[in-house]
């Protein structure tokens, strides 16, 4: 089989981040945009190198006219795809293309914002005409129903589901970068206050600030700079639906549709993966994305996850940085996990770094699990 | 191609006026068969645009609940299965929660002053 022609092509080349946690006193805008700075320098690049720019948030209308502007960036590729927490695995694809087509030559890709300490969590996301009459709390709601459906299927349980928020906060614990760090056991999850059942406040991602951002150019020019370059192997999108109510099917994911094409693009399977980066907003999506990208067979995600099995140690590298559980979760997370991804892969984790981190996968979501976008990334050595 | 020029109220429109009535309609395609809910132009996938209004069922199936909780009390918020097929979001009367599966029947109510479907347990369905 011959590879794809976008695999490897192009390289994650900096990254960098800004206020994780907290951050009281900064805008979204500051925030992403000492981010993107922190980026670009991490690259070797100068801001007047970007001509590209992706960039979705919860605060801007129109985000990528906002930090050209704000930065002094006159681009000629711009897109500012919004799905959601996957936006930004779905910009990577795109900057891939444009990189790979000549229309750019390096995409900040960027993401920020101040929601804990502006007062709480803010969404665009218009009210659906037929659902307002329930008072849906989003996006709660949604996962919950999903969470509710997936153990009625399967059987999974409510220990297994904490068992997720566990292995998020031991990971967390060994990242000083990481928002929310201490103990954390089954039975604090299992006691914590429920919100909506089955899901209590410790099965729920948590609301922080921060700004993340990273900087992709085409494979040739990435060896050309500081940084060992962090491939670009294979991007596959899914979306589904806009309501959950509207959803086909509760207890899968479109993962199951966009895992498959970003494996082929990249001529990999699960396997192969050394890390694994799930948009962790509930305990129920590291679950379900585990089962509907192939880490274990549907419906076997709770049983896969008990007693560690994802946590420090375990058989499954799941999530490292502490994710959206118990590191950072400022309403969209999705770049968050190519932070990650980018720093395992060049062996800048610390204490946490997985002896060997060759491939990564970073899966996205939006909306409650509406949209799905899966990236792999990798080392030199999985060209 | 001239662009097409709607006669009437949309079927969002369409639908709420039903519903003030007190009538739960769903649409059904004349070609196809499919039931559409949420009222829309178009059959969603088949893009078929036959869609004549029929009287719902009201029969349903629980397919999934969660209580939502907050200072300000508890109240669940169900997907139901319509008979007919579409599935929509709403809320079980006279419960906290009820099991997924159970049968229900489809009620119309005043929710802040504009007509909302809701669903009561069925006869003989548990609580």
């Amino acid at each position: 089989m011959s590879a794809h022609p976008l695999r490897g092509k192009t390289a994650i080349i900096g990254i960098g981040g800004a206020g994780w946690g907290e951050a009281p006193g900064h805008s979204a805008i500051e925030l992403l945009g000492a981010a993107a700075i922190q980026a670009i320098a991490d690259a070797g690049l100068k801001v007047s190198d970007i001509d590209g720019i992706c960039a979705a948030t919860s605060s801007h209308a129109f985000p990528t006219l906002t930090v050209a502007e704000y930065l002094g960036i006159r681009p000629t590729f711009f897109d500012g795809t919004n799905v959601g927490g996957s936006s930004f695995e779905m910009h990577v694809l795109q900057a891939a293309m444009a990189l790979d087509a000549g229309v750019c030559n390096a995409v900040l890709i960027c993401y920020g914002s101040n929601q804990r300490t502006s007062g709480g969590f803010v969404s665009m996301s218009e009210p659906q005409w037929h659902e307002v009459a329930y008072k849906p709390r989003n996006p709660i709601t949604g996962y919950a129903l999903a969470t509710a459906r997936h153990m009625h299927q399967y059987g999974t349980t409510r220990e297994q589901l904490a068992d997720i928020a566990v292995a998020a906060r031991q990971w967390a614990n060994m990242n000083p970068a990481a928002f929310a760090r201490g103990p954390l056991s089954r039975e604090d999850v299992l006691k914590a206050r429920m919100v909506s059942d089955p899901l209590t406040t410790a099965d729920c991602c948590l609301v922080t600030d921060g700004g993340a951002a990273c900087v992709m150019v085409r494979a040739d020019r990435a060896r050309q700079l500081r940084h060992k370059p962090v491939y670009v192997l294979g991007v596959g999108a899914a979306h589904s639906h806009r309501s959950i109510a509207q959803a086909r099917d509760l207890a899968t994911s479109v993962a199951a549709d966009s895992g498959p094409r970003a494996f082929a693009m990249a001529g990999l399977k699960p396997a192969d993966c050394d890390l694994v980066m799930l948009y962790d907003a509930f305990t129920i999506t590291t679950l379900m994305f585990l089962e509907d990208l192939g880490f274990c067979p549907k419906g076997e995600g709770g049983r896969f996850v008990e007693r560690g099995a994802i946590a420090p140690g375990g058989k499954l590298a799941v999530n490292t940085s502490g994710g959206g559980l118990s590191c950072v979760h400022p309403g969209m997370y999705g770049l968050f996990l190519l932070h990650e991804a980018v720093t395992q892969i060049r062996g800048e984790a610390g204490q946490r770094q997985l002896p060997k981190c060759d491939v990564a996968i970073c899966h996205g979501n939006g909306g409650q699990f509406s949209s799905q976008v899966t990236a792999l990334l990798g080392s030199e050595a999985t060209l | 191609m001239q662009p097409i020029k709607p006669e009437g109220p949309g079927p969002e429109a369409q639908f709420k006026a039903f519903l003030k009535q007190g009538r739960f309609m769903i649409q059904k395609s004349r070609s196809t068969g499919e039931h559409v809910f949420y009222p829309r132009v178009a059959a969603p996938g088949s893009g078929v645009t036959d869609l004549d209004w029929v009287d719902a069922s009201g029969a349903g199936t629980i397919y999934s609940i969660t209580v939502g909780r907050s200072k300000a009390g508890s109240q669940n918020i169900a997907i139901v299965e319509l008979a007919e097929g579409p599935r929509l979001m709403t809320r079980i009367e006279g419960v906290e929660t009820a099991p997924i599966g159970a049968k229900v029947k489809a009620r119309i109510i005043d929710a802040d002053g504009e007509p909302a479907i809701v669903f009561d347990l069925a006869e003989g369905a548990k609580a």
